[in-house]
């Protein structure tokens, strides 16, 4: 067995242990589950440190396991998937470590699903076989309903149906245009759901809108975009915070995630079909969610219009489509996960000492909490983009390539780093300043030692990112230059290289300038908006 | 030395670490010690560096420790760069910073959080120093934006108080709406030029202009949006006295010194490409001016000691800017070290004031201190002279070069020069009023308080930036009063490609103009110290007649225009409301109203649907076995047509 | 044709009525059990067809489904009482016309 299929199928096992532990040893559950979780983030390392940058798919394993529909167990993992696999066994120990004192019923069950989440969201990521994909995507649907569904808040019963049904809405439009592609690969023998004849396809320019769209709407549901976010806030704010974690932290990420890997490079001509709609769809989310923060007056709100709002520019850098944004795109996946998660994790822990959400609850807080506030407050700095930190890092290369494809809509984006600064500044002025008005603020105590060290490993990647993205970087830009060339409509790879060079000045390249080193080492497409041959100056 | 510039940072930042992580356990007195020293170690460093680029025939020295971001053609390096100009500014940072820390030893003694004041304080003058070394625009972006965030801590570091963590945020905001021009600067300069480092920029503007000068003119318009937001000037000025806010030695040092000149030293770190579009230049030469006259209005009739003084700062900036917009950038930032000086001592000599008097700040309520603090009066008397351009002190020369070349210069013009002159008669009146009502006259605070001269920690600062104020202009004194213009030499490496590209200086302007000027700059600077004795000593009700005759006009300048209502009106406002409105009708009402309207009409339908549904077997049973022959009965039928 | 000592058209009939009286005792009969009863005899007339059939076509393919048939309705048969007691357990009767749990 493959090391991939070790991190899909080992939490499910050490979830089905859990299940049928007995109950008067119950309170073994943790230790079990943060065994596991911890195994399975450190099985996770050896992908970061034997992944290869630029040899397309690794550590892939394929076993037929439908063969009469061509359906077979195929996985890998790339440098669009790796660094989403590792937030997920990162984000999955912490939440099972953060939720050791706020899940006091059904422990079971909830380690359980926290650990079948991992699997299908593992599975989610590395499947490179399209059915596969699908199954794994649906499934995960199960375990976090029942997260948000048992041991969520007041109103759980009615976000989480909402959570599935918006969910499973999408899913089952994608599932018809897989069905359609599937037959389409066929032609006159058997259809495959091999990725990557998928991916060798030349679907009919007709056919590709109405097959992106099912694709899209699936994933916009689920990144969420504008105007299908409105179930994220009933989700967020009801479910628990380690449900809160998994869902902001590595669930929205399918989405986004669904675009790179599927819908965007299957269907390249329906995407520049869309391309108008989603360029609008992504700068209305990040304005429309950051102006929607400023008026929550619960805080797990307000950070979902926020996740809303920072989704909005995962897509703005894909749709840039030069490597710059698709780095950002990507890096700040990643990036919103961890400060998102942390976010997260952090009302979590105050909701625990005080049990209400409510901005209006606290205030002068950081007078008895020092600790936490300022480890909230690095977070917020993170979310809203100050360099030095990774969420800077992200924002900036996605605003930079979006700037270079269509400067408009990326100087609109732009203001919405202003509005972050204000809804995250006032949200922490309103928590953490002024005088303590609530007398049983007062005695809230500060972070134990457990909620520090579930915090430190984000807040550590709050500021490596931020100060030294190039390992990052390094192992996601091969596989986007590749992504690039697979999502670039061929008529506009033919155009490129006559564009008018830029005049001589200009075209001086820094010596140091790495592209030997980036350039994946088969035979992609050049980056075409790569500066020296960028269509002149102004 | 050279190769360990960028270690210049990591001293303070290694104060903030030690500081942020230890300094409660270790106490008050080892986290002062821990600010002030790491900030020596700086400075020391940063003399050194001085030393031994002097001896470098290029005058400039690199060093990239490691790469930051690199994707692609993206290639941007933490890069460090020593020049003439950022040696200047690095010395100025922990030169008066270092005075400042230990100022602060004094003044922070009675604060509990005293070690969170000194970690920030060092966090900042690592920012500072990182902003002033970098050698590309994106890392001067990181100390740009990190200077910021300090500012905000500190601002807001009495944080109980509603008003302190408002200004904070105030001030952020504000700061940010300036950085979104920094920031589309930076992508229009990348996508452009191929690179953000300064020099390669610099090497290839002349080029790009040739091609596009509209590009330039954007660029350099954007990035002057930044430094208005930064160094306060108009219209992005509204955040500076509100973050008074903050413990005093903070004001000296970011608000004063330091932090608000930022934009100063970015605009003419970027000169090539402000010369290189005369209109940018043009813009920042009045906004400048503009700057300079509006805030020192406003300060003519403020009550509150350090709201004085921080339009008093804010009109200084647009001196700076002014000279920087006439073509004179060294002039510009000679101006930015001198008031460096002699504002950063006003700051510490009006807080050594409000130490003495229990935290009081309204002017109305001191007098006389004369008497009780004697280094306090003496060193701030030093200080107020040197603003108003009494020669010889710092203040004279480095105000009378920017008056001078704003008359002179090629782009000047005399309405700039104008300007300047009023608001430098305006500047010594509103600064001798407040002398005049803090140290001279009667005593006007309750007889409980009993003021005391500040203890020596506070006190030799005072002094050091006393001597500082009276010769640290020296090193700049023009030639025709017989000096060398030594300042002015030492940067002109910086400034060559600017100057290049500027219209020729003329050699016409005939010497007696300029004593000319030199004699009215004087002349006015000492009208204004007049003009203050005659109200605020000799016959101290004047003013009380004036202000009920000229009511309205003192509301306006009282109420600063009204500048922060509008703002507020125009765009807070609309934007909160605007919110509440799109929450309510549209994001509940509308898209997820659409959603639930959806999953009531299948809930709708299902109820009609399940009526049919009643649960009796029977009734079932027959409907299916109904169904069943209906079906039947359909296939026979249409077996027996098809067959015949 | 001739290996059926019974013409065919008998053969259907009698499937034919022995289905009918399932059916009429499925709908009249107030008894679960009897219903239960009831719908055995239906299966086993479509029994006896294709035992028939398989005999006329000379296909064992009919006689094997016919197994099936026979497994599947003594599993329902298993299934169906167990509910059945479940349900007199709490209805105490097996009336139908008395249950009406699967009201939406």
């Amino acid at each position: 067995m493959g090391l991939l299929s070790f991190l899909i199928f080992f939490p499910a096992l050490i979830g089905v242990l859990l299940l049928v532990w007995p109950n008067e040893r119950q309170h073994q559950v943790r230790t079990i589950a943060t065994a596991a979780s911890a195994v399975q983030f450190i099985a996770s390392l050896w992908l970061w440190f034997g992944f290869i940058p630029g040899s397309g798919f690794q550590f892939t394993e394929s076993i037929d396991w439908i063969t009469r529909y061509g359906i077979g167990y195929r996985v890998g993992v790339d440098g669009i998937s790796l660094l989403l696999v590792l937030l997920t066994t990162l984000l999955t120990i912490i939440a099972v470590v953060s939720s050791f004192s706020a899940i006091q019923t059904g422990r079971k069950g909830y380690y359980a699903s926290l650990l079948f989440l991992e699997t299908g969201v593992i599975g989610a990521f590395v499947a490179t076989d399209v059915f596969l994909f699908y199954v794994f995507w649906e499934a995960m649907l199960i375990p976090m309903y029942f997260l948000i569904g048992i041991w969520g808040g007041d109103r759980r019963i009615y976000a989480t149906v909402k959570f599935v049904l918006y969910t499973m809405f999408g899913s089952l439009l994608m599932l018809v245009a897989i069905l359609w592609t599937y037959q389409y690969s066929g032609g006159t023998s058997g259809g495959t759901f091999n990725l990557f004849d998928w991916y060798g396809l030349s679907i009919p320019a007709t056919a590709q809108p109405w097959l992106f769209a099912a694709f899209a709407l699936a994933f916009a549901i689920k990144v969420p975009m504008f105007p299908f976010h409105t179930w994220l806030p009933d989700a967020h704010v009801e479910a628990p915070a380690a449900g809160s974690v998994m869902l902001a932290g590595v669930l929205l990420k399918l989405g986004t995630y669904g675009f790179l890997r599927f819908a965007v490079p299957l269907f390249p001509l329906g995407f520049e079909y869309f391309a108008d709609t989603l360029w609008v769809l992504a700068v209305v989310g990040i304005v429309y969610g950051a102006v929607m923060t400023l008026i929550q007056d619960d805080i797990k709100s307000l950070v979902a219009y926020s996740s809303v709002s920072h989704l909005g520019f995962v897509i703005l850098g894909m749709m840039a489509l030069n490597l710059v944004g698709a780095s950002g795109s990507l890096l700040q996946q990643v990036n919103h996960g961890i400060s998102t998660g942390a976010l997260f994790l952090l009302v979590g822990m105050i909701y625990e000492r005080r049990h209400t959400r409510k901005i209006a609850d606290y205030g002068g807080i950081f007078a008895v909490m020092p600790v936490f506030s300022i480890a909230f407050l690095i977070v917020a700095l993170s979310s809203i983009g100050l360099p030095g930190t990774n969420g800077f890092v992200g924002e900036f290369l996605i605003l930079l390539g979006a700037f270079r494809t269509r400067p408009i809509p990326a100087t609109i984006s732009a203001l919405a780093i202003i509005l972050a600064a204000g809804y995250m500044l006032w949200l922490v002025r309103r928590v953490f300043f002024g005088p303590i008005v609530h007398t049983v603020n007062e005695t809230i105590r500060d972070l134990s030692r457990r909620e520090l060290v579930t915090l430190l490993p984000l807040v550590i990647l709050i500021f490596w990112i931020g100060i030294y993205p190039k390992p990052f970087l390094d192992r996601i830009g091969p596989d986007l230059q590749l992504w690039l060339s697979r999502a670039r409509p061929q008529e506009m790879i033919q155009v490129a290289p006559k564009e008018e060079p830029a005049p001589a000045a200009v075209r001086k390249i820094p010596q140091h300038s790495p592209d030997t080193t980036l350039v994946p080492r088969r035979d992609a497409v050049p980056d075409h908006d790569d500066v020296a041959t960028a269509g002149g100056v102004g | 030395m050279l190769p360990l510039l960028w270690t210049i940072p990591l001293w303070p930042l290694l104060g903030f670490l030690l500081n942020g992580f230890f300094g409660r356990r270790w106490g008050k007195k080892t986290s002062g010690l821990i600010g002030c020293a790491t900030i020596l170690v700086s400075f020391l460093m940063s003399v050194g560096a001085l030393a031994s680029l002097l001896s470098l025939p290029e005058r400039r020295y690199l060093v990239a420790p490691f790469d930051w971001i690199v994707v692609g053609n993206f290639h941007v390096p933490f890069g460090f760069m020593l020049d003439p100009l950022s040696a200047v500014m690095i010395l100025v940072v922990s030169g008066v910073g270092f005075l400042i820390h230990v100022y602060s030893v004094g003044y922070m003694s009675h604060d509990p959080d005293q070690p969170r004041y000194f970690s920030f304080l060092n966090l900042f003058v690592f920012f500072m120093l990182v902003l002033v070394l970098a050698d590309n625009f994106l890392v001067m972006y990181i100390g740009w934006e990190g200077v910021g965030l300090c500012s905000y801590l500190l601002i807001g570091f009495w944080f109980r108080r509603p008003s302190a963590a408002r200004a904070g945020m105030k001030a952020f905001i504000v700061n940010r709406i300036g950085d979104l021009g920094f920031s589309l600067a930076i992508f229009l300069i990348f996508w452009n030029f191929g690179t953000l480092s300064f020099i390669e920029v610099f090497e290839r503007a002349p080029a790009v202009a040739a091609v596009s000068g509209g590009l330039i003119t954007a660029i350099g318009l954007l990035l002057f949006m930044g430094a208005t937001g930064k160094s306060a000037q108009i219209p992005l000025y509204v955040w500076l006295p509100d973050a008074m806010e903050g413990p005093t030695p903070v004001s000296a040092l970011i608000h004063a010194a330091t932090m608000v000149t930022a934009g100063v030293y970015m605009v003419a770190r970027c000169s090539t490409l402000f010369a290189l579009a005369p209109v940018t230049l043009a813009v920042v030469a009045i906004i400048g001016a503009a700057t300079a006259l509006f805030a020192a209005s406003m300060a003519l009739v403020q009550n509150d000691i350090k709201k004085v003084l921080a339009y008093s700062t804010i009109s200084q900036l647009g001196y700076m800017f002014l000279a920087l917009g006439v073509g004179a950038f060294a002039a510009g930032i000679f101006h930015l070290m001198t008031h460096a000086f002699f504002k950063a001592l006003l700051f510490l000599g009006a807080g050594s004031v409000i130490h003495a008097l229990s935290d009081e700040q309204d002017l109305r309520k001191m007098g006389g201190l004369k008497t009780a603090m004697p280094i306090t009066y003496w060193t701030f008397l030093i200080a107020a002279l040197a603003i108003a351009g009494v020669p010889p002190l710092a203040g004279f020369v480095s105000k009378d070069e920017i008056l001078w070349q704003s008359f002179s210069s090629p782009i000047g013009h005399w309405l700039l020069w104008l300007v300047g002159t009023i608001t430098a008669a305006l500047t010594a009146f509103y600064m001798f009023r407040l002398v005049f009502l803090a140290f001279h006259g009667q005593s006007r605070y309750p007889s409980t308080v009993h003021p005391h001269e500040s203890p020596g920690s506070m006190a030799k600062p005072l002094i050091a930036l006393g001597v500082l104020s009276v010769i640290g202009g020296w090193i700049g004194w023009p030639k025709v009063l017989g000096g060398g213009s030594w300042f002015e030499h030492f940067l002109a490496p910086v400034f060559e490609g600017a100057e290049a590209r500027l219209p020729a200086r003329e050699a016409t302007h005939s010497l007696g103009l300029e004593y000319g000027l030199i004699a009215v700059s004087i002349a006015v600077g000492l009208l204004g110290i007049g003009w203050a004795y005659q109200w605020y000593v000799k016959s101290p009700e004047r003013p009380e007649h004036l202000r009920t005759r000229f009511a309205g006009l003192y509301n306006l300048l009282l109420n600063k225009y009204w500048v922060d209502e509008i703002y507020d009106a125009i765009i807070v406002r609309p934007l909160v409301g605007s919110a509440r409105f799109l929450y309510r009708r549209f994001d509940l009402a509308v898209v997820d109203g659409t959603a639930n309207g959806i999953a009531k009409l299948a809930q709708t339908l299902a109820a009609t649907g399940v009526r049919t549904s009643t649960g009796r077997f029977r009734l079932g049973a027959v409907t299916f076995a109904f169904g069943c022959v209906v079906a039947l009965g359909w296939v026979v039928y249409t077996f027996l047509r098809v067959s015949g | 044709m001739t290996l059926l000592p019974v013409p065919l058209g008998n053969y259907i009939l009698l499937s034919g009525i022995l289905f009918s009286l399932g059916v009429i005792g499925v709908l009249t009969a107030r008894n679960a059990i009897i219903i239960l009863m009831s719908v055995e005899l239906m299966l086993n007339a479509a029994n006896l067809l294709l035992v028939v059939f398989a005999r006329v076509h000379g296909d064992i393919g009919g006689q094997v489904m016919v197994f099936f048939v026979l497994t599947v309705a003594a599993a329902e048969a298993a299934v169906g009482l167990a509910i059945l007691v479940a349900v007199f357990r709490r209805k105490g009767s097996v009336d139908v016309d008395r249950l009406n749990m699967l009201k939406g």
